[in-house]
């Protein structure tokens, strides 16, 4: 186990990169805390593999480096890295049992038979398949495969950190839940430093204690779910998590009111003067359909989910999403929104601003 | 579901069915012909039953090309095999280069055969040859006119030369077709490099290079114009393979009833060889499906 730092960290699969657009990863710094999960989040594309690829060593960065424990092993081959990987596909080596499967990576590194065999024993019974242990890997469902692929990169104890790349995506959804779940329960009982690449935010938001959001080979923000969920520091967070995700109306700010669709608004809190592209982002959940309050929206259609309604509004010309209580009735009347200042946050730029106009609230963001 | 029953289908196997047996069935009807009778000429025939099969069966002459025959392609299946899956594993896997190689590489396949054994003929000679000169030169008597081994020698590399190819260009299709998150597991569980042939790129190969084992042993199993046009069958018996010796009973002695009969017999050994290696090939496909 250990803590892994990326210092001006970035990558580009170019020669010779030119400008920033040539980079699949961009200028990163970050200490990955020992012991913690993390998921990182983000579009297909979006540079997550890469630097996953980077830290278990597969790929060498253009620039900066990369330290275990203040050790360098930017350059250090995979084997010296002592990491565990779960690829999105399963690998299995097929002519080999499933015991000698799991076994493996430990006869590898010379553990005695002993300890190989009470390993494999607790792992196979971890994902369950004590019974098919004798089985030829040859001729298994991908979901064994994948479990036994799960299994691989568990069954080391000592290892630095366990990178899973998406590692549920061949999974049947019900079966994906329980092995999360497992996952999550090995990490409190371990304590290995997880990173859990995916494009599902559930996925993400379930599996991790901080959740890495990636965009466009840039890291937007990094921050608890809850974090992700009420403060987005970036437009693309407030868009990529929830469901649907944020409200972004364009707007003029002035002091602690936002013009929006020519009606005012109050934002609860002042803001210094804003250049650039400036918009109010809200997310679904904080705004409420009123017959009396509020500003006038159409709206275009009601979305009935079960356990809530998505109405699909517009204010002025800007679609305005409004989440709805399952018990609340939508009379033909409530043709205004009232937007909880609570919930609003202001972005220039795509990137948040604090409400004293300190400046942006940059994690993250290159120079 | 029920199956239909619709007999007329029959009729469209017809065409295939009369071109196979003008392609095949009539022509090998022809040697059957031969193989059971005795002709003095003028289509007049008299039935021999079984007694070219028998004569021949008790010939030292067949058995010895059988032997050689078997030694010749259990050679080169033993080199050219091995050194395919070596050629396979060292080649490039993308760019460029695997581009240049993968050129060279079928070079030698696309000449044709009676090119390849002129080519060998003239480069293996002691006074012109570019090879054989140069081995002399340095002190080795090499003269495949005159040697047993000198004679081997030459067919056999000649063999090796014109075909591992085909066997390196089989496995490296196979070996493309590995993802490769399994190299990159392989690095990640520490597996040697030994462990990662045995493991991974071995088992992906298996098909293809059952394929390979099987053309190959086609193919020199029946192998006649590269070894004629070098060394004719010489010195001596040393080289007559199976179909040399063959041509030589019907051409050269004209024996027309034996011939026959030693063809078919040729024909049921690599057709009996075949569904073995076809037999084994669909099994392992059965047992991958599994």
């Amino acid at each position: 186990m250990a803590k892994i730092t990326l210092d001006n960290l970035a990558h580009s699969y170019l020669p010779n990169p030119k400008g920033e657009d040539d980079y699949a990863l961009k200028e990163l710094n970050h200490d990955w805390t020992d012991g913690e999960a993390y998921a990182l989040l983000g579009a297909s594309g979006c540079g997550k593999s890469t630097l996953l690829n980077i830290i278990s060593g597969l790929l060498i960065p253009s620039r900066g480096r990369i330290l275990f424990d203040g050790k360098d092993v930017t350059r250090a081959p995979t084997a010296e890295r002592n990491i565990a990987q779960v690829f999105q596909f399963p690998v299995v080596y097929d002519t080999m049992t499933v015991r000698d499967n799991l076994a493996f990576p430990l006869r590898n590194r010379g553990a005695d038979a002993d300890y190989v065999a009470t390993r494999v024993n607790r792992i196979a019974q971890m994902i369950g398949m004590e019974d098919t242990l004798d089985r030829k890997a040859r001729g298994l469902t991908a979901d064994a495969k994948q479990k036994i692929s799960l299994g691989r990169g568990m069954v080391r104890e000592d290892v630095n950190a366990l990178l899973f790349d998406e590692p549920l995506t061949v999974i049947d959804p019900h079966m994906k839940w329980e092995l999360r779940t497992q996952l999550k329960s090995l990490h409190h009982e371990f304590g290995h430093t997880m990173i859990y690449v995916t494009h599902d935010q559930t996925e993400a938001l379930t599996f991790a204690d901080k959740v890495v959001v990636m965009h466009d080979g840039r890291v937007v923000q990094i921050g608890t779910p809850e974090d992700l969920f009420q403060r987005p520091a970036h437009t693309f967070v407030g868009y990529f998590i929830g469901s649907p995700g944020m409200n972004l109306l364009p707007a003029e700010v002035s002091g602690d009111t936002a013009q929006v669709a020519g009606h005012t608004l109050a934002l609860g809190q002042g803001y210094g003067p804003l250049k650039g592209k400036v918009e109010l982002g809200i997310r679904p959940e904080y705004v409420r359909l009123s017959a009396t309050d509020g500003v006038p929206v159409q709206i275009d259609r009601v979305e009935d989910v079960g356990r809530h309604k998505i109405v699909r509004a517009r204010m002025g010309d800007h679609p305005l999403n409004v989440i709805a209580d399952e018990g609340t009735a939508i009379g033909a009347d409530m043709t205004r929104a009232v937007l909880d200042p609570a919930g609003i946050n202001i972005y220039v730029n795509d990137w948040r601003v604090s409400p004293d106009g300190a400046g942006r609230n940059s994690v993250g963001e290159a120079a | 579901m029920d199956k239909t029953t619709n007999q007329k289908a029959w009729f469209l196997v017809l065409p295939v069915l009369i071109l196979v047996a003008f392609s095949a069935v009539i022509p090998l009807m022809t040697v059957v012909n031969y193989a059971f009778q005795d002709t003095f000429g003028n289509n007049v025939f008299f039935w021999a039953g079984l007694s070219w099969f028998e004569d021949l069966l008790g010939s030292q002459r067949l058995w010895d090309a059988f032997y050689r025959q078997i030694a010749f392609s259990a050679i080169i299946l033993a080199i050219e095999v091995p050194l395919g899956i070596i050629v396979a594993l060292n080649m490039p896997k993308k760019g460029f280069w695997a581009s240049v190689c993968l050129v060279l590489m079928s070079l030698p396949l696309l000449i044709p055969w009676n090119v390849v054994g002129t080519i060998w003929q003239v480069f293996a000679r002691v006074d012109i040859g570019l090879l054989g000169y140069t081995l002399d030169a340095i002190g080795i008597e090499f003269n495949y006119t005159q040697n047993f081994w000198a004679a081997w020698i030459t067919i056999i590399v000649m063999d090796v030369w014109h075909w591992t190819s085909l066997v390196a260009l089989l496995a490296y299709a196979g070996l493309q077709s590995i993802p490769d998150a399994y190299y990159q597991a392989a690095k990640i569980d520490q597996a040697s490099r030994w462990a990662v042939f045995r493991y991974i790129e071995f088992p992906k190969m298996l098909g293809v290079l059952m394929i390979a084992i099987l053309l190959r042993f086609m193919d020199s199993f029946m192998i006649y114009t590269e070894p004629f046009v070098v060394t004719g069958g010489g010195p001596g018996n040393a080289t007559t393979l199976l179909s040399i010796d063959l041509v030589k009973m019907a051409l050269g002695q004209f024996d027309l009833g034996p011939a026959a009969a030693f063809s078919i017999m040729y024909f049921l050994v690599i057709l009996a060889v075949s569904w073995v290696f076809y037999t084994v090939m669909t099994n392992l496909d059965k047992r991958d499906a599994q």
